[in-house]
């Protein structure tokens, strides 16, 4: 595929699947990468509208095997796609501002995790207690969105209030992974992965706290990049965990990830923990050509931390990051063994200093001005119980427990603080990699595959170690990213690369050279393989699913269900 | 019960008292959004946004002008202020809070270790203040009943949330349990408002709750050490209710354990009507509020040059100004005290040695707490009185140009008016006639017309000659110098001898 050059390839649009994106002209909208989009509405080959169009029926017909949107807004939708069309024909136009000065993203459909706030529009976050719930504002990412001409699809699931590493927590039923249906797309972010997946949108936005981005983007075979804490502003977004929360995007390769990153990144006035560091315009120009990317790996330092290679990783998963590493090295990089000791904290920590946030986060919701309230009872303490006892569901009623013992007077310093110095510690592991001169660290996304649903749902533990490898690097507010690197028993592994703050154009370039270097591998021509499966209306829904599970295996209470 | 309670309650117990003072800053926006806080009087929830109402993803940004005004009080009471400090979240359930947390400062506050020097009627006192930090409002609750429905649905009690309050600016300023007595907490939340009211930090008035007065009283046998339980009181509305609920307080707690009842740590409502404290709720422990660090936002950094420039920009203290009063303006201390306790006073006051007629501080001084105090008391506003105007008449007075009695009544027409001083004199021809040539005519003619009064002085009789004064001012209406005119007759009749 290195003879892909876009730039001069003749473009058809007709309906319908070519049998992958491999050889021949593309004939379907939805194969397309936001970079080949952008081209094909600037010349005006190709309208917003018919973009719109396409994936709209993608993700009409597809969602119900697949229950990845929560709602998907067409009218809204093609109203905005319309916009996008004209601004083009009006930067076109002799005379108009020209095709340059839109951003890339403008006329290209994505998707919103449900927890980013769009006026006039639902934001659940997965949760039962935001039911009814009308956002009367954009959150900035929205705003930013709006600006550079994108359109909006819809919401997508998610475990509630982010929650999770199987979106098996969402209020609203569990997504299923277009790989294998009988298995879940990773959490929390796990509706935004599964559609960029299925190619519903070319990307999506999702959010991180310890990991929501990038273990879905692992499970699902998609790049999905966490930013540096700050990078891009939390205003409008459902809070889980303020001091680990990082808003990112989720896409099929690493030019189409730098871009949406560019759209939405930047100071804002509105959160004062965004910093004001200047976003790089070269997130728009990541290389087109494999040669000239794969070239980025000359000479870079990788380290590969010993501690992310041990405990309950599946075999292939340690082999594909490790084929991964090698290859790197055969394109030129330095790969050198670290340490950061105190990864094994890392779970520990974050469980007591997430929750505790989330604790307070989520107090707000009491049904007293918004969202789903039970009043029965007449009087407000009563009505406070019924409402979040109802209104939560049982992971989120764990996590605000576990926050508020951990927050609680004689409990605050040996657990809250505590966790805080630890964290400093986590934070000066990773300082001592870069201070050594290291371009990034090399890690896997995820110690598994997509597991089955209903796996680790009853076993909060063995879900909690889904995000050992990812939570670290909230922890220490570090931008890190998941690339495909193969499969493993047909399932995709990710590949994690993290880098120093604000090095998220690093990350990027090194992640677009990998995918040169591993153009020509065979898993890159490969679709999700249940995909066509989803567009069966005949094909159970992960709801059905769930519930056939349940009734033909009942809760045994000891934990793992097959 | 306290009225019997024995006044000897002083002479065997002490008081121990602190004080909390939360202050609604004056700013043009709330604490953490945009809104206005021009709430007084605004329909319910006409002041909100979605911050101010914590709706979900919402995130709060700083109100730098704020901040300034807790670290200008600092400077005013001698605090240190924190180069670094950031905000924690309190957190708590009740409706009127919408996020369920408030935003205040627990452990780094803005200022810490000041102090506080005021006036008492046993002489000058000093209150230790623990710390000065800011917070946000919450909103308030109000209980209504409705009217039954002309649908059939039945009255009922229902209760409504106003959430214009919610975040505005507040600063907390806690005392030390230094107070002893009602008068001097009373005292040390007058010269505080003052303070307050001088640098502009804050309106503080106590009728419309932008300063409300929490005060922490405990009583112990006179020469114990250790304190005595402690009874929070609220709900005072007024300077005078402040020293009335904490006397009632140490009355009652006198009373109680003379009758060998334990006190129980409780927060107690002050009664304006009946003029007695009642039990609000009692304290079984200290509320669990969880604090941590507010990782919305980072901490709060003040650098040098930012304290300095507020340092600067901060008036005169009220302290500061009664004692250059007196001092360097010979002002007795209770003039002093009386001008600078009211800020149109001391405005009227200095605006008036500002205007440089010459007219001497004192006298200046004299016709502000006099005539002018006397003539606004009780009524809205100080008047149509203009300070330059104010000198002018005081320089006339003190040249002998009008006497005492019309400049009075020239300065009440001015204060109604705002007529220029030299208008309303020559208006009423109140001008003194202070001329010699212009008096000696007068007094030529009253003595042509008054031989028997003359030949009375000459036999001997003095008396004649304030006779003899008083037909001069008639003749002149009033208008001659009657100092003058005296010596001017005694001259004449002497001379003619
Ligand atoms: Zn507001």
């Amino acid at each position: 595929m290195g003879e892909r050059d876009e730039e001069d390839r003749p473009f058809e649009t007709t309906q319908g699947r070519d049998g992958g994106a491999g050889g021949g002209a593309l004939t379907d909208l939805t194969r397309l990468h936001v970079h080949e989009m952008a081209r094909l509405l600037r010349t005006g080959e190709v309208s917003s509208r018919a973009l719109a169009e396409a994936h709209l029926a993608a993700a009409g017909r597809q969602n119900h095997a697949l229950n990845a949107w929560l709602v998907i807004d067409r009218k809204s939708a093609l109203a905005q796609a319309d916009a996008a069309d004209r601004r083009l024909a009006e930067s076109r136009r002799p005379g108009g501002s020209g095709v340059a000065a839109l951003h890339p993203l403008c006329g290209v459909p994505v998707g919103l995790k449900d927890l980013v706030s769009v006026k006039g529009g639902q934001a659940t976050a997965g949760s039962k207690i935001l039911k009814g719930y009308v956002a009367p504002f954009d959150s900035t990412v929205t705003a930013r969105l709006r600006q550079a001409g994108a359109v909006i699809l819809g919401k997508t699931n998610m475990d509630e209030f982010a929650m999770g590493s199987s979106t098996e927590h969402s209020a609203y039923g569990p997504t299923a992974n277009p790989w294998d249906l009988t298995r879940v797309p990773g959490g929390s972010s796990g509706g935004s992965a599964a559609a960029v997946a299925a190619f519903h949108v070319p990307v999506s936005i999702g959010t991180d706290t310890g990991g929501s981005i990038r273990q879905p983007a692992s499970l699902c075979g998609i790049v999905g990049l966490k930013p540096t804490y700050g990078r891009v502003s939390r205003y409008g977004i459902v809070a889980f965990a303020s001091s680990l929360d990082q808003i990112g995007p989720l896409a099929r390769d690493a030019r189409d990830a730098a871009i949406l990153l560019h759209a939405v990144s930047g100071r804002d006035d509105r959160d004062a923990t965004s910093a004001p560091v200047p976003v790089p315009d070269e997130l728009l120009d990541l290389p087109a050509s494999d040669d000239e990317a794969a070239s980025y790996l000359k000479g870079r330092r990788l380290a590969l931390p010993r501690e992310y290679f041990v405990d309950g990783m599946e075999p292939g998963v340690a082999a594909r990051v490790r084929e991964a590493v090698a290859a790197m090295e055969a394109a030129g990089a330095i790969i050198e063994e670290v340490s950061l000791p105190h990864t094994d904290y890392g779970l520990a920590t974050y469980y007591i200093i997430a929750p505790a946030e989330a604790s307070s986060n989520l107090a707000r919701y009491d049904g007293v001005v918004y969202g789903f309230a039970d009043r029965s009872s007449g009087d407000y303490i009563a009505d406070y119980l019924c409402t979040r006892g109802t209104g939560f569901g049982p992971e989120v009623k764990r996590r605000i427990m576990l926050g508020t013992y951990a927050l609680s007077a004689g409990y605050y310093d040996a657990y809250y603080l505590k966790a805080q110095k630890v964290r400093t510690l986590i934070k000066a592991d990773f300082d001592a990699v870069w201070a050594a001169g290291f371009d990034a660290i090399c890690a896997p996304t995820s110690p598994t595959v997509a597991f089955p649903m209903g796996a680790r749902v009853e076993d909060p533990v063995a879900m909690y170690l889904s995000d050992a490898c990812t939570l670290p690097v909230n922890m220490a507010g570090l931008p890190g990213i998941s690339i495909p690197a193969g499969l493993s028993d047909g399932l995709p592994v990710g590949l994690q690369l993290v880098g120093a703050p604000w090095r998220e154009l690093g990350m990027l370039r090194l992640a677009r050279a990998y995918e040169a270097i591993t153009a020509r591998a065979t898993w890159r021509d490969l679709e999700p393989a249940e995909l066509h499966l989803t567009d069966d209306p005949t094909t159970p829904s992960p709801l059905e699913r769930q519930a056939r599970r349940t009734q033909g295996a009942p809760a045994t209470g000891s934990g793992d269900q097959p | 019960m306290a009225a019997e309670a024995g006044t000897g309650a002083l002479e065997r117990y002490e008081a121990v008292i602190g004080i909390e003072i939360h202050c609604q800053l004056r700013t043009a926006s709330k604490m953490f959004c945009g809104c206005s806080t021009e709430i007084d009087g605004a329909a319910p929830n006409s002041h909100c946004c979605p911050v101010c109402l914590g709706l979900p993803g919402v995130l709060p940004t700083i109100n730098k002008s704020a901040v300034e005004c807790v670290i200008a009080t600092g400077f005013a009471i001698e605090a240190a202020i924190a180069p670094t400090t950031r905000w924690d979240r309190k957190n708590y359930f009740y409706p009127d809070l919408p996020k369920g947390y408030q935003i205040s400062q627990y452990q780094l506050p803005l200022a810490s270790n000041g102090r506080l020097t005021f006036e008492t009627s046993e002489g000058p006192f000093t209150v230790r203040i623990n710390r000065a930090h800011l917070e946000e409002d919450t909103g308030r609750l109000i209980h209504a009943e409705l009217d039954a429905s002309p649908g059939g649905r039945p009255a009922r009690r229902v209760s409504l949330i106003d959430f214009n309050r919610s975040g505005m600016p507040l600063m907390e300023i806690v005392t030390e349990p230094d107070i002893r007595t009602a008068e001097q907490a009373r005292r040390y939340a007058e010269e505080l408002r003052l303070l307050m009211r001088t640098i502009g930090a804050s309106d503080a008035e106590m009728e419309n709750g932008q300063m409300r007065v929490e005060a922490n009283v405990s009583i112990r046998p006179r020469g114990r050490e250790e304190f005595g339980t402690r009874i929070e009181v609220k709900n005072m509305n007024s300077m005078r209710s402040v020293e009335r609920a904490i006397d009632f307080e140490i009355q009652r707690q006198a009373v109680a354990i003379d009758a060998g009842r334990t006190i129980r740590m409780e927060t107690r409502g002050w009664d304006e009507a009946r003029q007695e404290t009642y039990l609000m709720r009692p304290k079984e422990a200290e509320n669990e509020y969880r604090y941590f660090p507010e990782p919305d936002l980072p901490p709060l950094v003040a650098p040098p040059e930012w304290l300095a420039e507020i340092k600067a920009r901060l008036p005169e203290l009220p302290a500061a100004r009664r004692n250059r009063y007196g001092t360097d303006l010979g002002l007795s201390a209770y003039d002093a005290a009386v001008i600078v306790n009211d800020a149109a006073a001391t405005a009227l006051f200095e605006g008036a040695l500002a205007a440089d007629t010459g007219a001497p501080a004192k006298l200046i001084a004299n016709w502000v707490t006099g005539e002018y105090m006397r003539l606004v008391k009780g009524k809205a506003g100080a008047g149509k009185v203009n300070a330059g105007e104010l000198a002018a008449l005081a320089k006339l007075v003190a040249d002998g140009a009008i006497s005492g009695t019309n400049a009075k009544e020239v300065f009440a027409e001015h204060l109604d008016t705002g007529e220029p001083v030299a208008r309303i004199i020559e208006k009423h021809g109140y001008r003194q006639i202070s001329d010699a040539g212009a008096l000696g005519a007068a007094v030529e003619q009253v003595l042509a017309a008054n031989p028997a009064a003359v030949a009375d002085y000459r036999a001997g009789r003095d008396a004649a000659v304030g006779f003899l004064v008083g037909q001069v001012m008639k003749a002149t209406r009033g208008q001659a110098n009657a100092t003058m005119v005296q010596a001017a007759l005694r001259e004449r009749l002497d001379r003619a001898e």
